[in-house]
């Protein structure tokens, strides 16, 4: 017969042997030569730390009091398994997008990352925990009791207190040693994931073995097994329908709410891949770990001595039948369900009150100025580590102070319904992006209110922590408020009632808040992000660092340096490590040194927040979010001014080009002016010249012949003196010399003088005048006016190319002043032409007529000194021209008539 | 947040993928259904449900939908993931 030394030996090299796989699991890791410890297998397996101690004796337990009823709290889990495109999958992607820690990180951050929230979820979560560990501790000193009982050999039975104290010692000390070896809850604990799935394997071995033991050891096969059950006290399929149905869902809840499941299932899980094989993998585990609870149960009821604690047929069937080899693996299993998830649940609670809790306490404590990356590292270690004991010592505490006893079962259903108080508030994130913070912490301080009143502290027992008035008439006598018939819902199974009022009330409130409050920016920002999370971020970045970062890195540096400086960049830096190509290791010094690169072209807030997208796998803050948008707002405002300075560029080049053409067409008038000027001088006095030769040198002239050279060459001096008078007038007036004689006289007068003076009205040209402005009175230089007038007139009659030339003179007096039109009914001016009539010497195609180009020069001068104008009038039926004489220089008629 | 609608007819392939997201999405609400349909049994005067007939339902169906788990989630693959979470055709 196996001593209890025996198994305490077997017991200490197991726990050596677990210590040893954990470790090395951990250098594989730290390596990077672990590539069998990232397998779906291994994720799988981790995930059975569902199964505890307490469904590993507490099922076959449960199924001897209540029959099939403990299948609910495997059922509840395989739905949601095989359900994981639902769930599941979208916790995960969340999970590693946004770098969630815990449940509480995962329900504060999808909340704008409230810390009251997470404070509320840690703390529900430390509740729900504790009685949990005590379980634990409770079912492994029970075992080791309940072995030792059998040991006739053993001197002295040990206490069950200093039991429960080793384990928990040894337990923190094993936390402690393989959870806290890195600050970073993403970096996987690969030691600690592996020990479980190693435990994982013992623990379904250990149930297998006792059940095959006990249907073909015992029973004698399967068809007496099933007579058996069928003679036994739970033959009958009499379950209650709200218990079904309740618990199912219960475990459900629980299953995704649990603090160390999420821990094994989002945050520690390697691949997201590995959710499709644990999908199957995980309730096929479930099944075979509830295949022979049945059969173990019935044996026992019927083999063992009546009044046998049903929780521990798992042990005491093999130790009744002499097989203690069988014990003690059966021992080693269910040690292995109590330490697996001591330890997980250990890891998960205690990030979170270090998250949560301590931290923020010790950074408010130092003022909020955290000096150094390093103080703050060890810090958060402390922490860490300080939790891990202090949980596991509360645990102890809370066995030590309930004493154990009860059934294992039902604290665990108690601890379940206080987890999935989380349900709706994460549900609700992950699915609805009108979920705000105010519901979730409505919604789940009422949950949590009613699951403390309800179910967790009468769980207690009656008179212990409430008084039994309370049960019986309710509170201050309030019988609608009885803590087992809430509003009156009496006669309920007081789970089932717990679980029902509280996720109601919990899911009615939370929704109704936040339907009712609005939600902060950040909230917003965080909702859109959980609920798109895979709009958002595609195939999750994978957590390794390596050369593909280095890829991402290039190609992003490239779309914003451009290709050839990126390279050049990678490769220096490249060199500089003493790699060959372009893709340097992601050294911190290289990645500053890419952001300085970068934030040159795209900011600084916008490098970093880009940097760290694809380095850190980290979600950009909103402060970054909030910087990129100032910095973006800058070059806007940058751009906009920018472009204001195009505009005003092109203007300027607009007019430039103007000015040019306007240079280029007086550069081909001054050419043509000149060759015009020296035709125009050189004719008179080529014939001046011939005819005074002729008249000096030819003899025998007669005197008709003389009189008619002589005529020539007056004329012909004439001309030369009329050009050189028009040029000194205009150089005159161009130089502001000319003084002028203001006169006053009446339009009709001053237009009658210049038609006579241009040569009057003939047949050939007829002159038409319109308006009774004529009558006005002018005060200025009449004689210069006369001069432009008498320009046009001429002009009108030199140029007008139309049959029967006719000119219009229209004088209208307008706010501008008095204005008199001179139109003809030639063909005008050409377009191109336009700009450059006022100009001197300049000469409108070629004309056969005389004059040297100064005409108009020489009336646009004229009336700047009148302080009037002369302009073309483009569109008319002719060429037209407009003369403006200021306002002040006109009279009214009958002033002067007078 | 709409994104803009994706083509009406897909490859092959992605359509299958699609119908099997559907079926994986069907699978859990037809597990919860049968996990629930013993409490109907009513069993006839006399002669009660026997729980061991319960186990022989369970067990078997538990068996099957990993199975069909199993043949599902093979195409569901998340490196061909297109991200079409939602809103699929």
């Amino acid at each position: 017969m196996a001593t209890l030394n025996v198994l305490v030996l077997v017991c200490l090299l197991y726990v050596a042997f677990l210590f040893a796989v954990a470790f090395g699991a951990d250098r594989a890791a730290r390596r990077g030569r672990g590539t069998w410890l990232r397998s779906p297998v291994v994720y799988t397996l981790s995930l059975s730390i569902y199964c505890t101690a307490w469904t590993f004796y507490g099922a076959v337990g449960s199924a001897a009091r209540s029959g099939l009823e403990f299948l609910t709290i495997y059922l509840g889990p395989t739905l949601v398994m095989i359900g994981w495109w639902w769930t599941l999958r979208k916790m995960v992607r969340v999970g590693r997008s946004q770098r969630i820690t815990s449940i509480a990180d995962l329900i504060s951050s999808r909340y704008g990352k409230s810390n009251l929230l997470a404070v509320l979820v840690t703390l529900l979560a430390v509740i729900g925990t504790t009685p949990y560990i005590a379980l634990q501790l409770q079912s492994v000193t029970l075992s080791f009791s309940t072995f030792a009982a059998h040991d006739a050999s053993a001197a002295e039975l040990p206490t069950l207190q200093s039991t429960a104290f080793w384990v928990a010692l040894g337990l923190a000390l094993f936390t402690i040693l393989f959870g806290t070896r890195n600050l970073d809850a993403n970096e996987r604990h690969h030691g600690v994931v592996m020990a479980i799935a190693v435990e994982a394997v013992v623990k379904l071995a250990a149930l297998l073995a006792v059940g095959i033991f006990v249907v073909w050891g015992l029973a004698g096969g399967i068809g007496p097994t099933l007579d058996r059950i069928d003679a036994s006290p739970i033959a009958t399929w009499d379950q209650s329908g709200g218990r079904w149905i309740g618990l199912t869902m219960l475990s459900a809840a629980a299953f995704l709410c649990l603090p160390r499941m999420f821990q094994v299932m989002v945050v520690e899980n390697e691949d997201e891949d590995h959710l499709r094989t644990a999908a199957w993998a995980f309730p096929g585990y479930l099944m075979l770990m509830s295949l022979f609870v049945v059969p173990i149960a019935v044996v026992g009821l019927d083999i063992l001595p009546p009044g046998s604690n049903p929780d521990m047929f798992v042990l005491t069937l093999p130790l009744q039948e002499g097989r203690d080899w069988l014990a003690i693996l059966s021992f080693i299993g269910g040690f292995s369900s109590a330490t697996s998830m001591v330890i997980v649940a250990a890891i998960a609670v205690s990030t979170m009150v270090s998250n949560h809790v301590v931290m923020p306490v010790w950074l408010w404590s130092t003022g909020g100025t955290a000096m150094m990356s390093g103080d703050v590292r060890h810090v958060a270690l402390l922490a860490r580590r300080l939790s891990i004991g202090g949980i596991v010592l509360l645990g102890y505490l809370y066995f030590q102070i309930s004493g154990g006893g009860t059934a294992l079962a039902a604290i665990g259903l108690v601890s379940f319904a206080g987890v999935a108080q989380f349900l709706p508030a994460l549900l609700g994130g992950l699915f609805w992006r009108g979920a705000n913070r105010t519901g979730a912490l409505a919604g789940l301080g009422v949950g949590a209110t009613v699951w403390l009143y309800c179910l967790f502290l009468p769980s207690f027992g009656p008179s212990m922590i409430l008084p039994q008035t309370v049960f019986d008439h309710g509170p201050f006598g309030l019988g609608w408020l009885r803590p087992q018939a809430l509003f009156g819902a009496v006669g309920m199974d007081p789970l089932v009632h717990a679980v029902m009022w509280s996720m109601m009330l919990n899911t009615a409130v939370f929704v109704m808040v936040s339907v009712m409050t609005f939600p902060r920016p950040v909230e917003r920002l965080q909702g859109a992000q959980f609920v798109n999370v895979f709009q958002h971020s595609g195939t999750a970045p994978g957590w390794s660092g390596g050369l593909a970062q280095s890829e991402d890195l290039l190609i992003m540096s490239q779309r914003i340096m451009g290709g050839a400086q990126a390279q050049a960049l990678f490769s220096s830096a490249a060199k500089r490590q003493g790699l060959a190509g372009y893709l340097p290791e992601p050294t911190p010094e290289f990645l500053q040194e890419l952001e300085r690169e970068l934030s040159g072209s795209v900011g600084a807030a916008t490098a970093h927040a880009m940097i760290s997208q694809i380095v850190g796998g980290a979600t950009v803050s909103v402060e970054d979010l909030m910087a990129v948008a100032d910095e973006t707002a800058q070059i806007m405002e940058y751009s906009s001014q920018l472009e204001a300075k195009t505009q005003e560029q092109e203007r300027t080049a607009r007019q430039l080009r103007e000015a040019y053409q306007k240079l280029t067409q007086l550069s081909v008038q001054k050419d043509a002016f000149l060759s015009q000027i020296s035709h125009e001088l050189r004719t008179p006095m080529t014939s001046i010249r011939a005819f005074s030769e002729i008249l000096r040198d030819t003899e025998g002239l007669s005197s008709e012949e003389k009189g008619k050279y002589a005529t020539i060459i007056h004329d012909e001096a004439i001309r030369l003196t009329r050009l050189l008078d028009d040029l000194l007038d205009l150089s005159v007036l161009e130089h502001g010399q000319v003084v002028l004689n203001i006169h006053s006289g009446r339009l009709r007068d001053l237009l009658d003088r210049a038609v006579g003076a241009a040569g009057g009205e003939t047949d050939m040209f007829k002159i038409e005048r319109h308006g009774s402005e004529e009558e006005l009175w002018l005060t200025t230089d009449l004689d210069r006016l006369a001069q432009v007038f008498i320009n046009l007139i001429s002009n009108a009659r030199k140029y007008c190319d139309a049959g029967k030339p006719v000119l219009t003179i229209t004088a209208k007096l307008e706010t501008a002043g008095l204005v008199i039109d001179f139109t003809d009914n030639g063909s005008g001016i050409p377009t191109d032409q336009q700009s450059v009539i006022f100009e001197k010497f300049s000469r409108i195609g070629h004309t056969k007529a005389g004059g040297a180009g100064l005409g108009l020069a020489i009336c646009r001068e004229i009336m700047a000194r009148l302080r009037g104008e002369i302009i073309y009038l483009p569109g008319q039926s002719g060429a037209s021209f407009r003369v403006i004489l200021p306002s002040e220089t006109v009279s009214v008629p009958h002033v002067a008539s007078a | 947040m709409r994104e803009t609608p994706g083509p009406v007819f897909l490859e092959r392939r992605t359509y299958r993928r699609r119908r099997m997201a559907d079926a994986a999405r069907m699978l859990p609400i037809l597990g919860g259904a049968l996990f629930l349909l013993p409490l109907l049994w009513e069993g006839k005067p006399g002669e009660p449900v026997r729980t061991s007939m319960v186990m022989f339902y369970l067990f078997p169906v538990w068996l099957l939908l990993a199975v069909t788990s199993v043949l599902i989630s093979r195409h569901l693959r998340s490196d061909t993931d297109n991200g079409g979470g939602h809103g699929d055709h």
